[in-house]
């Protein structure tokens, strides 16, 4: 049968930005954060335009993790800002992590989410946002009290600004078109990553 | 906390300063009968924080999280709740990171809903199969030494681990 229609655009204009300039021009200073990247083309992104930081955390697997992870982190660490950058098919495994993160209201948490429409790991096949749901207003729904849409290049100064100045829980969703993200070496070794974390933000493993 | 309650459940109340004095600082919560004392004594605790979980998984990336800003965190779950975390314990054993999970039985001693048995008697079982050491609690005077034990297994040995509280313990839902 075919998929229905009804939903295939709910309001949203087609995407036009690619990911590979989008993302950095969204976040201009990444190792100002303690970050958890999603899977795929953001846990690839933050590593490369982060310079492979140890204060990032990018994942390998345990796929809708990055937003309460990300929250674990944050309430550990209220004096430092967290970013959580992840992409539409990692946030729609745990949609419910919308309503926990909200429902605390970590001050220091910004949340970025990169939505090509396309799971990214697995051979870009179509998740949910490519059949019309729209994650802002899901972000919104939740509680989030700050929730943007960057569709456009005209969209991206006041994104950057969100990102930059915080002041609050925010979920900035980022529409990029198809295509590949920024490449660079992954570290997949989980262990590794996580002492390597603990040892540049704790002094111990 | 009223005095008739800490007589009648006085092992809760010790169990939760024992998690406190121990240094936990977030618990995470599906809400559950068994734990209503753990959960309550944590909302109503300022220096701690107290977080609701839409599905029990978040609260294992959430305690990673927490471990990598230094903090040290509680999973508080039925045993039903068990068998919605393996995938994300992949983190957990695979990060090495620490873990410490109590969970609260059903399916178990006395079980009156035939529905909690499936999972409540696979959960030892489902949770090994991921990597964590299961250790169980039927008597009130083992909760002490069995949750010390396991906050070294956890927070000094880097393990992660796993406390039942059986229903002999917790007592069986009355239907």
């Amino acid at each position: 049968m075919a998929r229905p229609t009804r939903m295939q655009t709910n309001g949203h204009p087609p995407p036009v930005l690619d990911r590979r300039e989008a993302v950095p021009a969204l976040i201009e200073r990444p190792r100002d954060f303690l970050v958890v990247a999603g899977l795929a083309g953001a846990a690839q992104e933050l590593t490369a335009i982060t310079e492979d930081s140890p204060l990032n955390f990018p994942l390998g697997g345990a796929m809708g993790a990055a937003v309460t992870m990300a929250l674990g982190l944050a309430l550990a660490q209220p004096k430092r800002r967290v970013l959580c950058v992840t992409g539409d098919g990692e946030l729609l495994m745990n949609l419910g992590s919308l309503a926990t993160v909200a429902a605390m209201n970590p001050p220091n948490l910004t949340i970025v989410c990169v939505d090509n429409c396309r799971y990214g790991e697995t051979g870009n096949q179509e998740t949910h946002t490519g059949m019309g749901v729209r994650l802002d207003v899901i972000a919104e729904g939740s509680g989030i009290p700050v929730v943007f849409t960057v569709n456009t290049a005209d969209d991206l100064p006041e994104g950057r600004r969100l990102v930059s100045e915080g002041g609050g829980l925010a979920f900035i969703l980022l529409r990029v078109k198809e295509g590949p993200a920024l490449r660079t070496k992954r570290r997949f070794e989980p262990s590794r990553v996580r002492d390597r974390f603990r040892a540049a933000l704790l002094g111990v493993e | 906390m009223a005095g008739d309650e800490h007589d009648l459940e006085p092992w809760q109340h010790a169990l939760y300063d024992q998690l406190r004095d121990a240094g936990v600082t977030q618990f995470a919560y599906v809400p559950d009968a068994g734990h209503r004392i753990l959960i309550d004594r944590s909302i109503a605790d300022p220096d701690v924080h107290s977080v609701a979980l839409t599905t029990e998984e978040e609260g294992v990336a959430m305690l990673a999280g927490a471990d990598l800003g230094g903090a040290r965190g509680v999973l508080l779950m039925q045993s039903s709740g068990a068998g919605n975390c393996p995938n994300m314990l992949s983190m957990t054993v695979g990060g090495r990171f620490p873990f410490l999970t109590l969970i609260s039985m059903r399916g178990d001693f006395g079980e009156g809903n035939p529905w909690q048995f499936p999972m409540g008697q696979a959960t030892q079982r489902v949770l090994e199969a991921m990597g964590l050491i299961v250790m169980r609690i039927d008597r009130p005077e083992d909760v002490r030494p069995v949750v010390a034990a396991a906050l070294t297994m956890a927070f000094q040995s880097g393990f992660a681990i796993a406390v039942l509280l059986g229903q002999r313990l917790i007592g069986a839902k009355k239907f």
